[in-house]
């Protein structure tokens, strides 16, 4: 019988890490170009993305443009391209905000302990119990859709999902012998958290902020693709693929491509945190 | 263990009270309420008053809140704004196409993720994996929407085999119904399928290492044998748990899908209630929801006792 964990197995491990290498590398390369793509899209875009052009519409890639026209005539390329500069903006701002609050709740739960710790780990079931989806969806009614409403649903939603990875971290970090040498020292537990704390868990931070920039990708792109999200003329990838639903029988394109751009933006992000994990986090790469 | 199942309860009831009083709130701060909806723009404020007057919106907050509450309690969750008849009722009729749909969605992902999972995690490193670590990365990042959107564009428009949206309802017939159900189903549970495929794989190289396993080898049990009966049993309760936790990622991909297949479930009744700024429906949907997820969860945390015999001894 073949043995559960074969002989080969250094040598998967080998191949196991070089991928894992590549993740880190793939991943920035393409987060790298969509951040370039959207930065260029504040000073450039082929044509500009809301400009109608009636006869030329639902034009077929290379037809009309590199990627074609919508049913208005506009290009999709510049379209996708704004779109980038939307999603990406949404998403990085509301995993700052919301992983900023978080992480400074998980931290603070972790250094008070108590009512305070039991406290926050309700509000955060209860937040859990709302997708963003949701939220955004009362919100939406309350100050109507746009960029602020969007950013907001997500942002509350990532405040749990830190506050939780950062509390678990930061107790495992309270319990080391450094931090029971600095309390016997003295120190407050402010003092702790920011010398001693905080700079032990960053990384786990920073590692969980990239794969929760996907998430926020794809929840910003369901919030626009319901309306919830960018007020147009605005391009969204989210509401060029709503608007797609409509043409699906003679201009496949329209729904395809701005669903690409989602999927390797999404991937991207993933990757990126994949990599970033092994990197920061080794005992990973041990498993 | 009584003890453990007592607090857990009382946990979900006060998550559950929280969640009713937030919603409740922060619905009650949307301007325009019920009176001004139901009377449109052009009445006087005196008609406008007098209404608010009748439906007890004149009330201080909490009292509304209560009377809401004991509503809820009792089954009478109100009447719809816009279509005039009682919530409760609309709920139940569009719950028998949410819920058939979330089930399928799970079911469906659990069979695609679990044998990927657990073959990619017996054999580390070879086809298995590779094939489960694409699917498993591609699938995560593609959203339910735009597989539902594919999906229409490969097997309605193109190949003409499945209907393109809508559900002709249960009395039409089983297979019908289901029919219209299994494209949605199916691009709901690709990103589940995803994430599960990924802790199905991890969890099980996590148990393939225990002790146990190594003397199920030991003793001469099959490749096979060590597998199902004893990995991958024990390597359920992360498995589980990502089901749990992944329950609120199906509700939210249902209103999207449901969307996309103009299929008349909550998701769709929820949005409906938005644009026609009907309150007292987007109140209880939302509410229904959320308690949706957080007894799902709370299933997912009792279902750990029955799984995992040594719980019960440390509940």
């Amino acid at each position: 019988m073949a043995p559960l964990v074969s002989a080969s197995f250094a040598s998967r491990r080998r191949v196991f890490k070089l991928s894992r290498r590549m993740n880190l590398v793939f991943g920035a390369v393409v987060v790298g170009l969509l951040v370039a793509v959207a930065l260029l899209s504040l000073v450039w875009t082929p044509l500009p993305p809301a400009k109608m052009q009636i006869i030329h519409k639902l034009q077929p890639p290379l037809a009309f443009g590199l990627l074609g026209t919508d049913q208005f005539g506009r290009d999709v390329l510049s379209m996708l391209m704004a779109g980038c500069w939307n999603s990406l903006s949404v998403a990085i701002t509301a995993v700052a905000i919301g992983g900023t609050l978080g992480s400074i709740a998980g931290i603070s739960a972790a250094a008070i302990r108590g009512l305070f710790e039991t406290l926050l780990m309700r509000i955060c079931d209860v937040i859990f119990a709302l997708p963003p989806i949701l939220s955004a969806m009362v919100l939406g009614a309350f100050l109507g859709p746009g960029r602020f409403t969007a950013i907001t649903a997500i942002a509350v939603f990532m405040i749990p999902v830190f506050a939780r990875v950062t509390l678990a971290t930061s107790l495992q970090a309270w319990s080391r012998d450094y931090v029971m040498a600095a309390r016997a020292i003295g120190n407050t537990r402010l003092t702790i958290s920011l010398r001693h704390v905080l700079p032990n868990i960053i990384s786990q931070i920073i590692v969980h902020g990239a794969i929760q920039l996907g998430l926020a990708i794809l929840t910003e792109a369901g919030l626009s693709f319901l309306g919830l999200g960018l007020a147009p003329p605005a391009p969204s990838w989210g509401r060029m693929l709503a608007d797609a639903q409509t043409y699906l029988a003679f201009a496949p394109w329209l729904a395809i491509l701005p669903g690409l751009a989602i999927a390797l933006t999404v991937f991207g992000f993933n990757m990126l945190g994949d990599g970033l994990r092994d990197l920061l986090d080794p005992r990973e790469m041990r498993r | 263990m009584i003890n453990l199942l007592a607090r857990r309860f009382a946990g979900l009831l006060l998550t559950l009270f929280i969640v009713s009083l937030l919603i409740f709130t922060v619905m009650d701060l949307l301007p325009g309420d019920a009176a001004s909806i139901m009377l449109g723009t052009s009445a006087s404020p005196e008609t406008i008053a007098a209404l608010r007057h009748d439906l007890g919106l004149d009330q201080p907050l909490i009292l509304r809140y209560g009377q809401w509450l004991a509503g809820v309690l009792s089954g009478d969750l109100g009447n719809s704004l816009t279509y005039g008849v009682p919530v409760a009722g609309l709920i139940v009729e569009r719950l028998a196409v949410t819920l058939p749909l979330a089930l399928m969605a799970v079911v469906l992902s659990v069979a695609m993720a679990l044998p990927l999972g657990v073959l990619a995690a017996a054999r580390r490193g070879g086809v298995f994996d590779i094939i489960a670590t694409l699917f498993s990365q591609i699938s995560i990042a593609v959203p339910a929407f735009w597989v539902a959107l594919l999906l229409i564009i490969l097997f309605s428009t193109m190949l003409g085999l499945m209907p393109a949206g809508g559900f002709p309802g249960w009395s039409a017939g089983l297979l019908p119904a289901l029919q219209a159900l299994l494209m949605p189903a199916v691009a709901l549970a690709m990103p589940q399928a995803g994430v599960l495929t990924r802790v199905t794989r991890s969890a099980v190289l996590e148990t393939l290492h225990e002790d146990f396993a190594r003397t199920a080898v030991a003793k001469g049990l099959s490749r096979n044998a060590v597998l199902w009966r004893h990995v991958v049993p024990n390597a359920l309760i992360p498995i589980l748990t990502m089901v749990g936790l992944q329950f609120t990622f199906l509700v939210a991909g249902a209103v999207l899908v449901e969307n996309v297949f103009n299929l008349p479930g909550l998701g769709r009744l929820a949005l409906q209630a938005l644009s026609q700024r009907d309150i007292v429906v987007m109140q209880d949907v939302v509410l229904f929801f959320a308690a949706m997820v957080i007894v799902v969860n709370f299933i997912v945390d009792l279902s750990y006792l029955a799984i995992d015999p040594r719980m019960r001894k440390v509940a």
